[in-house]
């Protein structure tokens, strides 16, 4: 079992020695800079004083960054919703799958999740543009029914309308389903996987249909495993900002975006920094609502 | 196979109903088709890059002698190679020692060990940018590699807890009479480590490695308030070029780097032999 760490001090020093100093110069220490900054208040250009106010989180849940905080965590609650709506089904296919294709089909869902943000974030940029694959398509269609109109003598449809798919909210919804997608389904899987089998039998036995059986025993019974994917995907959704900044539109500004123009352009890094702690506690508090669910449900681990 | 088939479909071959399938499919469509079309159309010997006009290299010869491209690409592995090995050594140093040790301030240690893992990015990506801008400004003008030093230390950052969380998950798995036997037959705490304790965690140093090279390369929130303007990596050159339009070179250079996943991926599939592995959850030891 676990020895005391008395017993060999010098391995203990030397094995957490670094990895400590580590984390706490540069982790702790910067956050806690940050921390220290959200209580300040900008004086010249550069200098910032440690004034103790709270004047920059009464700033903060102003209706202007309120009305912020509660889109990004709509957004990125509707995001974790479609995941699980998309992701269980996955998750239930290859938990019963056979052995080879459950490999097969786990890879198909991990491959995307290796592949770098930018680049799947940039891929659906070049699907929804509005030269894009999906306008192209649809443009091709337009024309060819055009065609046919004219050979049955109907009247001209006009010119084809591109759809506007980019630099909105549908836009930004899609790229965070896409790119959150695996970070449900392997949870889900793996509280799927650790069900016991001969209770979804009994059920099916037992005279419930499938989607009796689906709502009344899995889903229960997996519920820790929904509530660890459902956070998963919850908290870098909340805190995007690739996403809604490449393909959102003015209107679709999520939270990261509001702090990243704090630091960056309007150069207000105390004001930044509240609202990257307010962010933070957001980020506790779902971590904290998860924690006590899965206290409650006795299938917990 | 042909045989099973002439079986009903059981209650739980879920993947042998249509529905499954075709939302199997559908799934499988929207997670792939943006990314093929992107590889494809790297390929087309068009600029407006929409309707196919011919299969072409010269985006691929373009990205290639793009010097800045080039730079990118290379910090980018360099910084994912550097802060993988440090990554991997201080990962693992605190895996052994919350596993091994009881001591005061452990549950403290555990906590803030699990902060890198879920503090927001873009929270982490300010406090870089504050640290370094305030606490210790990284020297302009650094000969290279020197000049990714506070890349790199952002990113071990939030690199080693990853990595001490599966060398932990699989320790959890270590047999403890191995390491008695091995204090019995006379081996010493360190002895005990390198020749016991070690060889059961080199699966998981493997996934961890993997894990801190494939988060290393993927950053771009952290690395964007990190970065000077003179120290570009691959995303954040790859995000500059975005922002201006959709370009086949931008579709060349990322195909280059989806093709290097899928082959890392591979090599760690043959590596592990179980892809659960690779995605960071525990290993199922089936010895």
């Amino acid at each position: 079992m676990e020895v005391s760490w008395t017993k060999a001090k010098a391995v203990f020093a030397a094995a957490l020695g670094p990895p400590l100093f580590w984390l706490v110069l540069f982790f702790l220490v910067p956050l806690g800079i940050v921390w220290a900054y959200s209580f300040g208040r900008n004086v010249g250009l550069t200098e910032i004083s440690f004034t103790g106010t709270f004047a920059n989180y009464a700033r903060a849940i102003e209706p202007l960054y309120l009305k912020i905080f509660i889109k990004s965590a709509w957004v990125a609650g509707l995001t974790t919703g479609l995941c699980l709506v998309v992701g269980f089904p996955v998750a239930l296919a290859i938990t019963f799958a056979s052995e080879k294709a459950k490999a097969w089909l786990l890879l198909l869902i991990m491959l995307p999740f290796w592949t770098n943000l930018l680049i799947r974030t940039y891929a659906l940029i070049a699907v929804l543009r509005t030269e894009g694959y999906i306008n192209m398509s649809l443009g091709w269609l337009w024309h060819g029914g055009g065609m046919v109109a004219a050979l049955l003598g109907l009247k001209p449809i006009g010119d084809f309308q591109p759809l506007e798919l980019l630099h909105n909210n549908f836009a930004v919804i899609l790229g965070l389903v896409y790119v959150h997608l695996p970070f449900m389904v392997l949870p889900l899987y793996s509280a799927l996987d650790r069900l016991d089998r001969s209770l979804l039998e009994a059920s099916l036995d037992l005279g419930a249909g499938q989607m009796r059986t689906l709502f009344r025993i899995v889903v229960p019974l997996a519920l820790p495993g929904i509530a660890s994917g459902v956070l998963i995907t919850f908290i870098p959704a909340l805190g995007a900002y690739l996403t809604p900044d490449l393909l959102g539109g003015p209107d679709s500004q999520m939270i990261a975006n509001v702090i990243e123009r704090q630091f960056k352009r309007a150069n207000d890094w105390p004001f930044g920094a509240a609202l990257s702690f307010v962010l933070m506690y957001l980020t506790f508090i779902a971590i904290a609502i998860q924690a006590l669910m899965s206290r409650k449900s006795p299938e917990a681990r | 196979m042909a045989k099973a088939r002439k079986y009903p479909v059981g209650p739980l071959e879920y993947l042998r109903r249509w529905q499954m399938q075709a939302w199997l499919a559908a799934v499988g469509l929207f997670l792939y088709v943006p990314l093929i079309a992107l590889m494809a159309f790297s390929f087309n010997d068009s600029r407006r890059n929409i309707v196919w006009k011919g299969f072409t290299l010269k985006y691929y010869d373009k990205a290639f002698h793009d010097a800045s491209l080039i730079e990118a690409f290379g910090n980018s592995l360099t910084i994912a190679a550097v802060s993988t090995v440090v990554s991997l050594a201080l990962g693992a140093m605190v895996a052994l020692v919350l596993w091994r040790f009881r001591f005061p301030g452990k549950t403290v240690l555990d906590g803030a060990l699990a902060l890198p893992i879920v503090v927001p990015e873009i929270c982490m990506g300010v406090a870089m940018l504050v640290f370094f801008a305030r606490v210790m400004p990284w020297p302009q003008g650094l000969i290279w590699p020197l000049n990714l030093g506070a890349i790199i230390i952002a990113h071990i950052s939030f690199s080693f807890p990853f990595v001490a969380v599966v060398v932990r998950a699989r320790m959890a798995s270590f047999n403890r009479e191995m390491e008695e036997a091995a204090r019995d037959l006379g081996a010493g705490e360190w002895r005990t480590i390198v020749d016991v304790i070690l060889p059961h965690m080199a699966p998981s140093l493997v996934a961890g490695a993997l894990l801190a090279f494939t988060l290393s390369l993927d950053d771009f929130v952290i690395t964007f308030f990190t970065a000077g303007p003179d120290t570009v990596t691959f995303p954040v050159k790859v995000y500059s070029m975005v922002r201006f339009s959709v370009t086949p070179e931008v579709n060349a250079a990322s195909t280059i780097l989806i093709v290097l996943t899928v082959i890392l991926t591979a090599v760690a599939l043959r590596l592990q032999g179980d892809p659960a592995v690779t995605a960071g959850h525990a290993p199922a030891d089936k010895s």
